[in-house]
């Protein structure tokens, strides 16, 4: 295929899977949106105004980074898992295969509708969070760079998740038991400041702490963790995935016979 | 220049569309199969692959599309070696697969449109081919209906548009019309017909030998992962030894009817079945039936000629 020809395939996926998550928006825009004006009023306006300040920030703008985080990991992730995966359900991923679009094609236009419906969630929660709370942005350089980096990875992980699901329970399995806990010990409700020197070490292991520590930084200045530290471990982390999704893509493993 | 241009046209010409050489495939499990297969089929081509369930015929068709990895031998579709340069050998295929494989939530002409996009198409055009094939195959009507909303033979339809939208060379369907009523599989054979009188080669799996006799001129039968037959339909039936009729008769038949050198059986009170071996005129039965009195006021065969040497040669091998 030409490059030219290789664009048409990466956009028609693309246009796609942004089609495919804006026809069931209740399913994928909503809820965050709901669920994080809930984290806002809970965690923010109620318990927040008790707990004072955090990090030098209230609590209400110290937590929604974090969230606005929250919301691009795991909805990076879910985009990519549900959509892969139902296609292998009902095998209209074999349109794909048995077309001529290379495979880093197919994993681009995977990766890139994970990325929009990322941002598109973040952006819809960063404007609810703006009902609670004003934030002026430390760095948007960091903002964007961390944003886009996250996306990519969890659309990565979502995506390598999918290739070996052999059923709805194993794309909900990683999400609840992995994703979810490591979101919320990833510090976006506290600081590491808070926590015993051996926990804060182990908490070090979890590279949910790298991303929200990173975009925290990029929003409000303050972060747990070194900056360039934080980008080396994400951009290795997405290295990594791209690399063994390209690997899961060549191989054909539970795609091809 | 004008000589250079003739050979040019005649050489490429003479290159099949489909050349598999040696082909097999294990599975995990250890199955053999594909037992080192050797086919070949010519450009424009109407060409059968036929086999009993579980013979290879899906599996040959997933090698030639990708879907099934092959573990040794050739496969060239129009020169082109699929192990040297997939992408080039699939713009030429166009598959139609044996189960419906597009998202049930997408509209008809959304899937058609897409899959034009995976071969690179502008959006432009893929409208354009998408309104075409959806036309041609009478489903223009449904273009905005969710596929899942179809009938089977609607969705069999999609498929081949889905399938033709590239415009490939050579077009694969796997049991095209399983499920699909008489009138529609009717049209779906003129479709056919015309888009291989119009230069694009098919190779049609059918378990209607019928609709394989009424189709294609070559034909292969394949069984436990090797070929068993691969002539023209002509020459096949040629061989055939023996073929039974069944007549239905004005009067009642007799409970014994005897013609010297026939087997003459009666099923019930109207019909009889004669088995005419090669070499034997049924004119002799006609006239024998006459000089007993019995009036015949129509005549079939009992099952497709194909039919019949098909089981002949599946037994046979098995």
């Amino acid at each position: 295929m030409t490059l030219a020809e290789q664009y048409v395939a990466f956009m028609t996926i693309v246009r796609k899977e942004i089609k495919r998550y804006l026809r069931i928006w209740t399913q994928t825009l909503l809820p965050s949106a709901i669920t994080m004006s809930l984290y806002f009023v809970i965690f923010g306006t109620l318990i927040g105004s008790r707990i004072g300040e955090m990090g030098g920030f209230t609590y209400m703008q110290f937590v929604v980074p974090g969230l606005i985080m929250m919301a691009i990991v795991t909805n990076s992730y879910s985009n990519v898992v549900s959509s892969f995966f139902g296609s292998k359900f009902n095998n209209s991923v074999e349109e794909l295969l048995v077309s001529p679009t290379p495979n880093y094609v197919i994993l681009l236009g995977y990766v890139v509708g994970g990325i929009s419906r990322g941002i598109l969630v973040a952006v819809v929660v960063t404007v609810v969070s703006l009902f609670f709370t004003h934030l002026h942005i430390h760095s948007y350089f960091v903002v964007v760079v961390i944003v886009l980096m996250t996306s990519t990875l969890f659309a990565l992980a979502g995506f390598i998740n999918a290739v070996y699901a052999n059923n709805f329970d194993d794309i909900s399995i990683i999400p609840t038991f992995v994703l979810t806990p490591l979101i919320y010990l990833g510090g976006v409700f506290y600081s590491m400041d808070l926590l015993p020197d051996f926990w804060a070490g182990v908490s070090r292991l979890n590279p949910l702490v790298y991303v929200v520590n990173a975009f925290r930084y990029g929003v409000l200045g303050v972060s747990d963790v070194s900056l360039p530290l934080a980008f080396g471990m994400i951009g290795m982390f997405t290295v990594l995935a791209f690399a063994f999704s390209m690997h899961l893509l060549n191989s054909g493993t539970r795609l091809r016979q | 220049m004008a000589r250079f241009i003739q050979a040019r046209v005649f050489r490429e010409t003479m290159i099949p569309a489909l050349r598999i050489e040696n082909l097999s495939k294990v599975y995990g499990n250890g199955f053999a199969a594909l037992k080192g297969i050797n086919l070949e089929v010519q450009q424009g081509d109407f060409f059968a692959l036929l086999g009993p369930n579980g013979a290879g015929k899906s599996t040959t068709i997933g090698i030639i599309c990708s879907l099934v990895a092959k573990t040794a031998g050739k496969v060239s579709v129009f020169d082109v070696d699929i192990d040297r340069d997939f992408a080039a050998a699939k713009k030429y295929i166009g598959i139609v697969p044996q189960e419906f494989n597009f998202n049930q939530f997408e509209q008809a002409r959304d899937i058609v449109i897409n899959q034009a996009g995976y071969y690179g198409l502008p959006r432009e055009l893929a409208a354009q081919r998408a309104e075409k094939y959806l036309k041609a195959l009478g489903i223009w009507d449904k273009r905005d209906v969710p596929s899942r909303m179809m009938s089977g033979g609607m969705k069999r339809r999609l498929m081949i548009a889905r399938a033709l939208v590239h415009e490939p060379k050579l077009l694969i369907l796997d049991e095209p019309t399983a499920g699909v009523d008489i009138e529609m599989r009717r049209s779906m054979w003129d479709f056919l017909k015309k888009i291989n009188a119009e230069g694009t080669t098919i190779i049609l799996t059918t378990h209607y030998l019928e609709e394989a006799e009424a189709l294609c001129r070559h034909i292969a039968i394949i069984n436990k992962g090797e070929i068993v037959e691969n002539s023209s339909i002509k020459s096949l039936l040629r061989r055939l030894k023996r073929e039974t009729f069944v007549l239905d008769t004005v009067e009642e038949a007799p409970e014994c009817v005897e013609i010297e050198g026939f087997v003459v059986r009666r099923t019930d009170s109207n019909t009889l079945e004669v088995e005419v071996e090669k070499g034997q005129y049924i004119n002799q039965v006609f006239d024998e039936l006459d000089r007993h009195g019995i009036h015949i006021s129509s005549m079939r065969n009992r099952a497709n000629r194909l039919e019949e040497m098909f089981v002949n040669l599946v037994e046979g091998a098995g």
